[in-house]
């Protein structure tokens, strides 16, 4: 449930809201439509899925595995992509050590089939919500900040509201260790020059592109509290990466004048 | 141990609840704290998972899953909130 629903009083807009926001979820199979390389480290995974409600943008799906002797192995990736329909989209990042994601990023080829359960979460969910915008209630502006692999729900977000044209301001700050390592570049790139413009912040931390006017290095709470909506403006927060980012940065926007209950965030683990 | 967050618990919480447990509000035994479990901090092993409080560390919930069963204790949850539409 979003903030805005759960903070609805009027008896029309409580009703509006009892339409389910995400549908429930349940074990699937998913069949391989299509991969592609998406960074050097990190593989773009098309699924059609038999039965699949739809989702938010923001949810992720567990993975499982089954082993010919019978050992499973689940795993949980954030989804890429929003909205009605049977076409569910992942990147996945591969970890050296991972049981599930080196198989996601290098074997799996269109045509193989994955045992899916989802849509799962909806905690960290964004939506556009018409009726919201009409009255002019929560016109609250978005901050998205990720961290290398986790702009991927933050990104179902930023195109669900680039889709919508909804009108509420977005940002998004994005670190990642270089221009090859962006995902979804070409579609940030789009979404940065569309008509309900999505503003973007790039910090790189170990190769900036050509000419770029700060030399490449993790991100502080200096460029934080330059590269974000202003704690003043009462943004609503999305933070996404890895436990020691999403730590780092969700403290420093507390100390910035954040209200901590306006920060949502997800870890996934990793250094 | 690496922790997670409590958005990691939605698809094991599935099997034990008809709703998303994840954006439930619980109320900590240890320090009286309520959050959504979506905030709490998630600690997974292959013995199983751990769910700590995120303001006092308290372990609010384990859980531990095989292929044939799924078991969860919530002894250090006092109460949880749903909120209806």
């Amino acid at each position: 449930m979003s903030e805005a629903t759960a903070q609805t009083t009027s008896p029309a807009a409580a009703s509006a809201a009892a339409v389910p926001a995400v549908p429930r979820s349940g074990w699937h199979v998913a069949t391989v439509a299509s991969t592609r390389r998406e960074t050097p480290n990190a593989s773009r995974i098309e699924l059609e899925v038999d039965g699949w409600p739809g989702n938010a943008a923001g949810q992720h799906l567990d993975v499982r595995l089954t082993a010919p002797d019978g050992y499973t192995a689940t795993r949980s990736y954030s989804i890429a992509s929003s909205g009605a329909g049977t076409r569910v989209t992942l990147a996945v990042d591969r970890l050296p050590d991972g049981e599930v994601s080196p198989y996601l990023v290098d074997d799996v080829r269109a045509g193989d089939m994955l045992e899916v359960h989802g849509p799962l979460g909806a905690f960290f969910v964004w939506a556009p919500d018409a009726a919201h915008a009409a009255a002019a209630v929560d016109a609250r502006p978005v901050q998205l900040i990720a961290g290398g692999s986790g702009v991927v729900p933050l990104y179902a977000m930023a195109e669900a509201h680039g889709v919508a044209q909804d009108p509420t301001r977005f940002r998004l700050l994005y670190s990642v260790r270089s221009p090859d390592d962006v995902y979804f570049a070409d579609e940030l790139r789009r979404l940065a020059e569309a008509s309900a413009p999505l503003q973007l912040d790039l910090v790189y931390t170990r190769r900036a592109p050509d000419g770029w006017r700060t030399p490449p290095a993790r991100i502080t709470r200096e460029v934080l509290e330059s590269a974000v909506i202003p704690a003043a403006e009462r943004p609503r927060v999305f933070v996404c990466g890895s436990t020691g980012f999403v730590e780092r940065v969700a403290d420093w926007l507390v100390e910035l004048g954040h209200d901590a209950r306006s920060i949502r965030t997800e870890r996934y683990g990793g250094t | 141990m690496q922790h997670v967050d409590g958005n990691a618990l939605a698809g094991p919480l599935a099997e034990f609840f008809s709703f998303d447990a994840t954006t439930a509000t619980a109320r900590c035994n240890g320090c009286g704290a309520l959050g959504e479990l979506a905030r709490a901090m998630v600690y997974r092993s292959g013995a199983g998972t751990v769910v700590r409080c995120s303001t006092c560390d308290h372990v609010l919930a384990t859980l531990v899953e095989t292929t044939d069963r799924a078991w969860i204790g919530l002894s250090g949850i006092s109460a949880i909130e749903v909120r209806r539409g």
